[in-house]
């Protein structure tokens, strides 16, 4: 078990026949399994009778992957990561090196180069699906986890309901600039404030409310917002949605309008082209991630960010220490909602169209997903999270040649979700507290020692 | 006894959960300056008296006073936990150990002094905005911090997380927590439960310089009679959520009734214990049972 290379040739041999014996088993379990799920088709043939279509290719590759693959992880993955455990263990701590010591900056420096970098890559024009698709979609859902993040991971209330405050967000700018023509600039900060309000009205009767039923009330709540924005269709024009949403403008110096006689591209002499606009959107949304990440962190060195990671920890032991837990939980909710808000806003501002589509369960799920499985608490550890699961779907929309290995009726992207959760479940097993687990203590004697997931909580309410 | 000035009065209290009767027309007092020992039998209704006095449970009946350093009163009972901490000044900490077990030991003591720094960061904006008054609080609070974690004996263990902190120093840390909020009155729920004895020992010290050092009134809870004998200066005993004895130690320690609570004897043979205790008073003189 110690070391695979001193094992002797017997043990090898033994090794084989036990992953042998377990790769035929696990190929019966396969065939089992499957042989009436993939072996057997029912289908109509042209007469519409019902026939049934035999399979057994198919079922065979199903069976000789499951036979395939326990028996190369039992004869060689199990013995390598054994032998890695081992070597770690034995090999003194390491100190980080620079990459993963200085990760934020060197990520954000990235981040400032990155889009002169696709133009240069790409060109102009080229560069808009890098900058657009990948970049800012990344950046609106790492905005939205941050955000989620202060509900969840520090205040440890389970919110199932966030993308309602994105949704109040998107719509107060929309409806504000549309029937108001108010400006982005005014309307931003307008907007983060109501989704804070929403994110009080929703605080105040669910205060009393602790783990599982918080989470379905806030569900419920997320769902209300969806339903009134598809019905009330005088002021939102419901499943319509609202289009013709106003451009932002470089605090109204430039404008990204092409009738515009301020437009960026002719002020600057630049051939027209929609990617200054989003190379544009690209800075803003970088500046409103910051922001989101510049508040949590120096919220959570304020009194009132330890009192929602207290809270997180005991509730009780909070109100026996002079904490007003219905205030402290009410700040959580609307500063949560506030950057949610501000998410909502960029993205009207970004798509120039928003509708009640965008807003739904599932949404909020990912946003979920993202922060659990960034590391509850972590900004670096949702931030990679958010990079791997947006970035992921982007990604798959990107994989042409999936289709000459199955065929041209292959769309990639219809299997993401399933992509995705398996691509959970290994990480859950492989890191059960996210790609962070550990939490970075907010002030310190003498040193700073990160304090291991195992002593932290999820929090219940 | 000289006359003393009342901390905490409790005067009828009552307190029923549906069919029971938890605390009957309880009535008594803690003095300033004082260690008050509440204890009783199992059963006997001490967790809840704490839980009225706290604000964690509202009496069915009654009046809990408290009257401050400056003579300001407040009435307990009307009042939420959290206030009763924050306003009144009463802290506590609880029978199984609340601690904040993600959070670092110091961040357990900062935690306690939430709502001084509330104040010095304008309610978080000031603070935001990097004001120099939030600093200064700040490092104020690092400092009251150190100085309990000193006295607790934890300044070593000061940056690791409270959870991996072995059970003896958990209980120190509790009750270092719960002076971080700066209490007149502190109100300690078996705090010598699971302790060896030189731990308990530890313990009596600590809670004899909190009240020679802050002049902070106690009232506990204890089973240790080795702790309540020791350091308190004035018992309460309850039974059955009656109060059927109330004194010093040594008047309540002969008490016959007291003695009948703890060995269970029926109520005509009491007078045969009384005659036995006396034998061993003369005999073993230290002894406390």
């Amino acid at each position: 078990m110690t070391n695979t290379t001193s094992t002797t040739a017997g043990a090898d041999g033994n090794l084989m026949a036990r992953a042998l014996r377990e790769a035929f088993y696990a190929a019966i379990v396969a065939l089992g399994l499957f042989i009436l799920f993939v072996g057997l088709k029912t289908d109509q043939n042209i007469l519409n009778e019902l026939i049934l279509v035999q399979r057994w290719g198919l079922l065979a590759i199903f069976v000789a992957i499951a036979a395939v693959g326990r028996f190369l992880s039992v004869a060689y993955i199990r013995p390598w990561a054994a032998a890695r455990k081992a070597t770690r263990a034995a090999a003194p701590a390491r100190e980080a090196n620079f990459f993963v010591r200085n990760f934020s900056m060197i990520a954000v420096a990235f981040l400032i180069i990155y889009p002169p970098l696709m133009v240069g890559l790409f060109g102009v024009q080229s560069s808009l699906k890098w900058v657009d698709n990948f970049g800012i979609q990344i950046l609106i859902y790492v905005m939205l986890a941050w955000g989620l993040n202060i509900v969840v991971g520090l205040a440890g209330l389970l919110d199932l309901g966030y993308v309602a405050f994105y949704a109040v967000g998107a719509y107060s700018y929309a409806l504000l600039s549309s029937y108001f023509g108010l400006s982005f600039w005014l309307l931003l900060p307008m907007a983060g404030i109501l989704a804070a309000l929403w994110g009080m009205i929703l605080g105040f009767p669910v205060l009393r409310l602790k783990g599982d039923y918080l989470a379905i009330v806030t569900l419920a709540f997320g769902e209300i917002i969806r339903l009134v924005l598809i019905n009330w269709t005088a002021v939102t024009k419901g499943t319509f949605g609202i289009s013709g949403i106003a451009k932002a403008s470089v605090f109204g110096i430039w404008s990204f309008d092409v009738s515009a006689t301020n437009n960026f591209a002719k002020v600057f002499g630049l051939p027209m082209s929609s990617a200054y606009y989003k190379i544009f959107l690209f800075y803003l949304a970088l500046a409103l991630c910051m922001l989101t990440a510049f508040v949590t962190i120096r919220l959570r060195r304020m009194p009132i960010g330890r009192a929602w990671e207290a809270l997180r920890e005991d509730e009780i032991a909070c109100r026996s220490l002079g904490i007003n837990t219905v205030t402290t939980k009410l700040t959580a909710f609307a500063t949560g909602a506030m950057f949610g808000g501000f998410a909502g806003s960029f993205f009207a501002v970004r798509q120039g169209f928003v509708s009640p589509e965008s807003f739904v369960f599932l949404e909020s799920a990912i946003i979920l997903a993202i922060v659990v499985l960034g590391g509850m608490g972590s900004l670096v550890g949702i931030a990679v999270a958010a990079t791997v699961m947006i970035g992921g779907t982007e990604l798959l929309r990107e994989m042409e040649f999936l289709k000459h290995i199955f065929g041209p009726d292959f769309t990639p992207e219809l299997y993401r979700m399933l992509i995705f959760g398996l691509a959970m479940i290994v990480v859950m097993v492989w890191k059960p507290r996210g790609f962070v687990g550990s939490r970075e203590p907010t002030a310190f004697l003498r040193e700073r020692k990160s304090v291991s997931g195992s002593f932290t909580k999820e929090g219940h309410g | 006894m000289m006359t003393k000035d009342p901390i905490l009065k409790v005067e009828h209290l009552s307190m029923r959960f549906g069919g029971l009767m938890a605390i009957n027309d309880l009535s008594f007092e803690a003095y300033r300056g004082d260690i008050t020992a509440l204890i009783g039998p199992n059963g006997a209704g001490k967790t809840t008296v704490f839980n009225c006095i706290t604000g964690f449970y509202k009496p069915t009946m009654g009046m809990i006073t408290m009257r401050q350093q400056g003579g300001k009163e407040f009435l307990l009972e009307r009042m939420s936990d959290f206030e009763v901490t924050r306003d009144a000044k009463v802290a506590r900490t609880f029978q199984n150990i609340r601690l904040f077990s993600g959070l670092t030991v110091l961040e357990n003591l900062l935690v306690a002094q939430h709502n001084k720094l509330m104040l010095a960061s304008g309610y978080t904006i000031l603070g935001l905005l990097g004001f120099p008054t939030y600093k200064k609080a700040a490092a104020q609070s690092i400092e009251q911090a150190k100085y309990w974690l000193d006295k607790a004996n934890l300044t070593d263990r000061a940056d690791d997380p409270a959870g991996d902190l072995p059970y003896g120093a958990q209980r120190r840390l509790e009750i270092a927590r719960a002076m971080c909020t700066g209490p007149e009155f502190l109100c300690l729920d078996e705090p010598a439960a699971g302790l060896n004895p030189r731990e308990s020992l530890a313990l009596n010290e600590l809670l004899r310089s909190i009240r020679k050092d802050t002049g902070t009134s106690i009232l506990l809870i204890e089973h240790d009679m080795s702790v309540v004998m020791e350091i308190s200066d004035h018992v309460v005993v309850l039974e059955y959520g009656q109060k059927i004895s109330d004194g010093n130690p040594e008047h309540v320690k002969n008490d016959p009734k007291v003695i009948a609570a703890y060995l269970g004897v029926e109520d005509d043979e009491v007078e045969e214990v009384i005659e036995e205790i006396e034998i061993i008073a003369e005999t073993a003189p230290g002894d406390t049972h």
